[in-house]
């Protein structure tokens, strides 16, 4: 370090030095950042096992410097179940979108969340299946368009957007559930100290984690990327609120 | 050593898993394979495995991939339309080259069928089954002690290929009891260095995938896997002979029927028909050079395929006969077991 500079940002070591396939403005690279971060300075990355199933980080573990599995559309849960469970001692992660944790998913992620599977669900909520070119979610909103909903998601048809946070809050054995957001710096901090307590927990062994992030997606949402940051603040937060749905209590 | 118990054939599976260093059970119960996890729920407290009621089949075969990739001992079972629920995820574990056991105790169908014995499923278990250019090591045991045998056997054989195993059994070979010998515990010792157990300072990250979305990639891990394939067909035939060796009429059957066809080859050498049984052990890899050996023989004059289905096995006898000699099939389906009676009327009718 020049003398009379001070380090104040740096790539974590747990992130590879691969370029991000993600596009312009999406929260997914904000994202695993943060999550390596967290990896990094709880210094876990030996004990770490992350499963990424079918979506836009699929291909996440090119980026996450940790031992990672591809899972099949929508089993994510069901592949961390086991992992967690034959090894009990190490830190295990699922990173799913909508379309993998609450439609394709949804009986594998109830079921881990009521046996409180003791593995943290990051729950990419951007309302939309990215992936395949912008289809409709189980999380799209009412009267949102994409292209299997070109005049607007009709609830009487499709049904509402599931709250997942909201459900899974009802679980006995989910210990911890939070909604955040990266759309400010103040936010993404916030995200940040969320995967970290849920890991925190998860390491006291206490039950099921669940964060979600309201995220974007500017090229299915057919915007730009700061047009996404304002679509987030006028539709996607008021119908999904962001903050902490279910804690563990902590003796101070 | 070891132990001889008159148990059931289901019960025995789960006994010779446990004795096989088992690790981690996940399974959804169904007809008539449900005593295996019954069994492994009632000897969990004695052992040290997981075992996991699953919400289905689909969670269960992703659960065995975790579990195996975690490097991990692990096995599903179930039947019928619980493996066909089970096949996408099998083409995942192919794929991605996990070891693991699965079991098929076969019901009869298609749709919800019947929950009597059958061997409809001999195509999807030999042919793959699920998406893409894979294979299963499949294994056909005929009796309550094969039922132990071939499962650990199976266990052995997942590990040293990293490819999926499967049992196909029946309904009436898990549902019936035996005596059995059960072979002392082994100790296990996984050497799964590819494993995904955490990334430690002395090597590189471990994946486990089975996406390789450019062309070229895809295209040589189906080659590495077909290398793969090659050397298992190679190494690993088994298959049984009974009165094989001055035999005219060569029969073929797997599993419980080729224990009915022992009495038919009985029968029809006391009227002086010389008839043998030809049985494979592995349904795949199949045993063609033996076959062809036979078709090739001046002295064979035809095979005959029993099945517990429309005719399914009877296809790989004629790929490996090539046309050398007349290959007939005798079937039975719904669930009907065949009696030696009318098998051996049947071969009768085919002798010119």
């Amino acid at each position: 370090m020049k003398e009379g500079y001070e380090l104040i940002y740096k790539r974590p070591k747990t992130l590879t030095t691969k370029r991000m396939h993600y596009c312009p403005g999406c929260f997914h690279s904000t994202i695993h950042k943060l999550l390596m971060e967290v990896v990094e300075e709880m210094d876990i990355q030996d004990k770490t096992v992350g499963i990424c199933p079918v979506g836009c980080s699929v291909f996440a573990y090119d980026y996450l410097d940790v031992d990672m599995q591809e899972a099949a559309h929508g089993r994510a849960a069901a592949v961390a179940t086991a992992v967690k469970r034959m090894l009990p001692d190490r830190y295990v992660f699922s990173y799913q979108g909508d379309g993998d944790l609450a439609a394709i998913g949804t009986a594998e992620t109830l079921h881990a969340c009521n046996r409180g599977e003791n593995f943290t669900f990051i729950f990419i909520n951007n309302g939309i299946y990215g992936m395949t070119g912008g289809q409709m979610a189980p999380t799209t909103l009412e009267g949102q368009k994409t292209t299997t909903s070109p005049y607007g998601r009709d609830v009487a048809k499709m049904g509402m957007p599931l709250k997942m946070c909201e459900i899974v809050s009802q679980f006995d054995r989910v210990v911890y559930v939070e909604r955040v957001t990266c759309n400010t710096p103040a936010n993404a901090r916030k995200a940040k100290k969320a995967l970290k307590k849920a890991f925190e927990y998860q390491g006291k062994g206490l039950g099921t984690t669940f964060i979600e992030v309201a995220s974007n997606c500017p090229s299915g949402w057919k915007c730009t990327p700061v047009e996404s940051l304002d679509w987030l603040k006028d539709k996607v937060y008021p119908y999904f609120p962001l903050g902490v749905f279910k804690k563990p209590e902590e003796k101070e | 050593m070891g132990e001889v118990k008159f148990m059931k054939g289901n019960e025995a599976l789960g006994e010779a898993a446990i004795r096989a260093g088992l690790q981690g059970y996940f399974g959804y119960p169904i007809t008539p394979q449900s005593e295996v996890v019954e069994y492994l729920a009632m000897e969990e407290p004695k052992h040290n495995y997981v075992l996991i009621q699953a919400e289905s089949e689909v969670a269960a075969i992703n659960m065995v991939y975790g579990g195996a990739a975690a490097g991990s001992r692990v096995m599903t079972t179930t039947s019928s339309p619980g493996f066909s629920l089970m096949q996408e995820g099998l083409s995942y574990i192919a794929c991605a080259e996990l070891p693991c056991v699965t079991v098929n105790v076969c019901r009869g169908g298609p749709g919800l069928g019947t929950i009597q014995p059958s061997q409809g499923d001999y195509f999807q278990a030999v042919r793959g089954g699920g998406h893409g250019d894979y294979q299963l090591i499949v294994l056909g045991p005929n009796s309550v002690q094969e039922m132990v045998d071939l499962t650990i056997l199976a266990f052995d054989l997942a590990d040293k290929y990293r490819n999926p195993v499967m049992l196909l059994s029946d309904g009436a070979i898990g549902q019936m009891m035996e005596k059995v010998n059960l072979p002392d515990p082994k100790p296990y010792k996984p050497d799964k260095p590819w494993a995904t157990t955490g990334k430690t300072a002395d090597r590189e990250r471990n994946i486990i995938t089975s996406l390789f979305i450019q062309s070229e990639v895809m295209e040589a891990v189906n080659n590495k896997l077909q290398e793969k394939y090659k050397k298992i067909d190679e190494n690993e035939v088994r298959f049984e002979e009974y009165q094989i060796d001055d035999a005219e009429i060569i029969v073929m059957a797997f599993g419980l029927t080729s224990r009915i066809c022992k009495k038919v080859v009985d029968l029809a050498r006391k009227s002086g028909i010389k008839m043998g049984l030809l049985r494979p052990i592995t349904l795949w890899p199949f045993p063609n050079q033996k076959v062809a050996e036979l078709a090739a023989s001046d002295r064979v004059k035809f095979f005959l395929s029993v099945e517990m289905n429309a005719g399914q096995m009877v296809q790989d006898i004629k790929l490996a006969v090539e046309g050398e000699k007349p290959v007939y099939f005798y079937g039975r389906t719904g669930g009907i077991i065949p009696t030696p009676e009318e098998i051996l009327d049947f071969a009768g009718k085919q002798i010119k």
